[in-house]
């Protein structure tokens, strides 16, 4: 063990594995997170805006519970604590399915889902009246005016900062290392203690979470470019 | 369940308020509002500084700042408490406590954070600001300090105040380094009772809860009071009279 050398990780086979199995498990996590938060945060959005009265308090508590507790006491009560009530079938079922992974996806994506909720919200509330008016008196329905005229532009107004959380999402899939699933970070730290090499391995975890959040702001950017190209030019 | 929940906080309230203390390292929950007031305290005029090198024409302190700023908001928070775990007591040669270790990455991280709100609350107020403080004879320093900080600061308030509560959430990864805070003494009763998780960790959730609505609740009520206070609805005392650093004290 001398010197710096990257080589003696991504040069033996058994740690490359390691790390691509890694960036395997972070995606499929990060994946399932974000679709079951934007579902959710649709839903919840929907609720919000729909007559049903007691719709508002409901969200808002379910936003409230997921902004002001932290992300990693919501997984440890979801894997250490409800894990623990639920029958024994489902549970049994978990535990040979991956339930570290399963349970990461729905702490992660519940909280999100809070997040996604409020800038869907916000990006909604910021079209005017007058579209809603003006698509009614087109004829459109309420369900139709919303599918093509408020929802398009509400999603558009709240692109900023859907990207920024789905960036804070895909870092916050390495807090899945706390209730044991096999994702990147859980990678680096079982490299690391099997070869030792401390720094090389902590630089690659690092360049490697870099590189695939700069890809995903990336996309993001061509999204907001491809959804409205005059403001774009103009930011 | 809920007097299993009354029974547990009778039993390991003091563990879950101040550890093991005397007997060992403060913990529990003292130490998380120390962890978070601290890095609250340190984060703070660091970020200050953050955004004017940010802002400032020379590169040499705009361009690492810049660089910083992207390589913290890329990587989790975890990757770099895993990298100060290792690195600190390296750089320093002697054995870092991990509240130590723990303190120096949030500071780090939120100050990155933190700085691109204090940057924005300087670029919103617009370069008049500064043009007319010079224009009175303040160099640089006394135009921050006076005209531009006071009023960026004061408008971003709620901002401030949001990044404050991420910080006193970001204060539970510590426990993958061992912190002594109340996540750690939370785990350290569900492993000495073991038969009840779900409502140790459910009592962890609601103090964490109760902390961070707090700080979230002042933060909304301070941002509907600079809004109306914007719309000229409230009543303060004029520019001349109170200076603005004194206006920020009364409003907190």
């Amino acid at each position: 063990m001398s010197g710096f050398d990257l080589s003696a990780i991504l040069g033996n086979p058994e740690y490359a594995a390691m790390l691509l199995h890694g960036i395997e498990m972070t995606f499929i996590i990060y994946a399932g997170s974000w679709l079951l938060a934007m579902t959710l945060a649709l839903m919840l959005l929907g609720l919000r805006l729909s007559p049903f009265r007691f719709g508002d308090p409901l969200v808002a508590a379910y936003v409230s519970y997921h902004r002001n507790v932290p992300t990693l006491v919501q997984l440890m009560l979801w894997y250490f604590g409800i894990f623990t009530l639920m029958p024994s079938g489902i549970a049994n079922w978990l535990a040979s399915h991956n339930a570290e992974s399963i349970f990461a996806v729905i702490g992660l994506g519940l909280c999100q889902a809070a997040y996604f909720s409020e800038d869907l919200r916000s990006g909604v509330r910021s079209v005017s009246d007058g579209q809603m008016q003006a698509a009614r008196a087109l004829g459109h329905g309420y369900v139709s005016a919303m599918r093509f005229v408020i929802m398009p532009q509400g999603v558009r107004n709240a692109l900023p900062p859907l990207i920024n959380h789905s960036v804070s999402l895909f870092k916050n899939s390495s807090l899945a290392i706390i209730i044991g699933a096999s994702e990147l970070t859980h990678a680096v730290k079982e490299i690391e203690n099997l070869s030792f090499r401390t720094f090389e391995i902590y630089l690659i975890g690092t360049v490697l979470y870099l590189f695939f959040s700069l890809v995903i702001m990336s996309i993001g950017a061509y999204l907001s470019m491809r959804a409205d190209p005059a403001r774009s030019a103009r930011a | 369940m809920i007097q299993d929940m009354i029974a547990i906080v009778r039993d390991y309230w003091l563990l879950l308020l101040i550890g093991q203390y005397p007997n060992g390292p403060l913990g529990g929950l003292a130490n998380t509002l120390i962890l978070s007031a601290l890095s609250i305290a340190l984060a703070f005029p660091v970020s200050i500084l953050f955004a004017m090198a940010r802002l400032s024409k020379s590169p040499l302190l705009r361009w690492p700042v810049t660089a910083l700023v992207y390589f913290t908001r890329g990587v989790p928070l975890l990757m770099l408490i895993l990298w100060s775990y290792f690195l600190v007591p390296l750089l320093t040669g002697a054995d870092v406590p991990s509240f130590v270790t723990m303190l120096t990455t949030l500071v780090v991280y939120q100050s990155a954070f933190l700085s691109e709100v204090v940057r924005a609350g300087i670029v919103a107020l617009g370069p008049g600001q500064m043009d007319a403080a010079r224009a009175l004879g303040h160099g640089y320093i006394g135009a921050m300090r006076y005209i531009i900080l006071p009023q960026a600061l004061y408008n971003m308030i709620p901002s401030i105040l949001s990044t404050f509560v991420s910080m006193t959430k970001d204060t539970t990864l510590g426990y993958v380094i061992n912190v002594p805070d109340l996540t750690f003494a939370a785990s350290q009763v569900n492993n000495q009772l073991l038969t009840q998780p779900f409502q140790v960790f459910l009592i962890l959730a609601i103090v964490y809860f109760i902390i961070c609505w707090t700080l979230t609740y002042f933060a909304n009520r301070l941002e509907r009071r600079i809004t109306r206070r914007r719309a000229g609805l409230l009543n303060v005392p004029t520019a001349s009279l109170v200076t603005p650093s004194k206006i920020v004290s009364e409003q907190l």
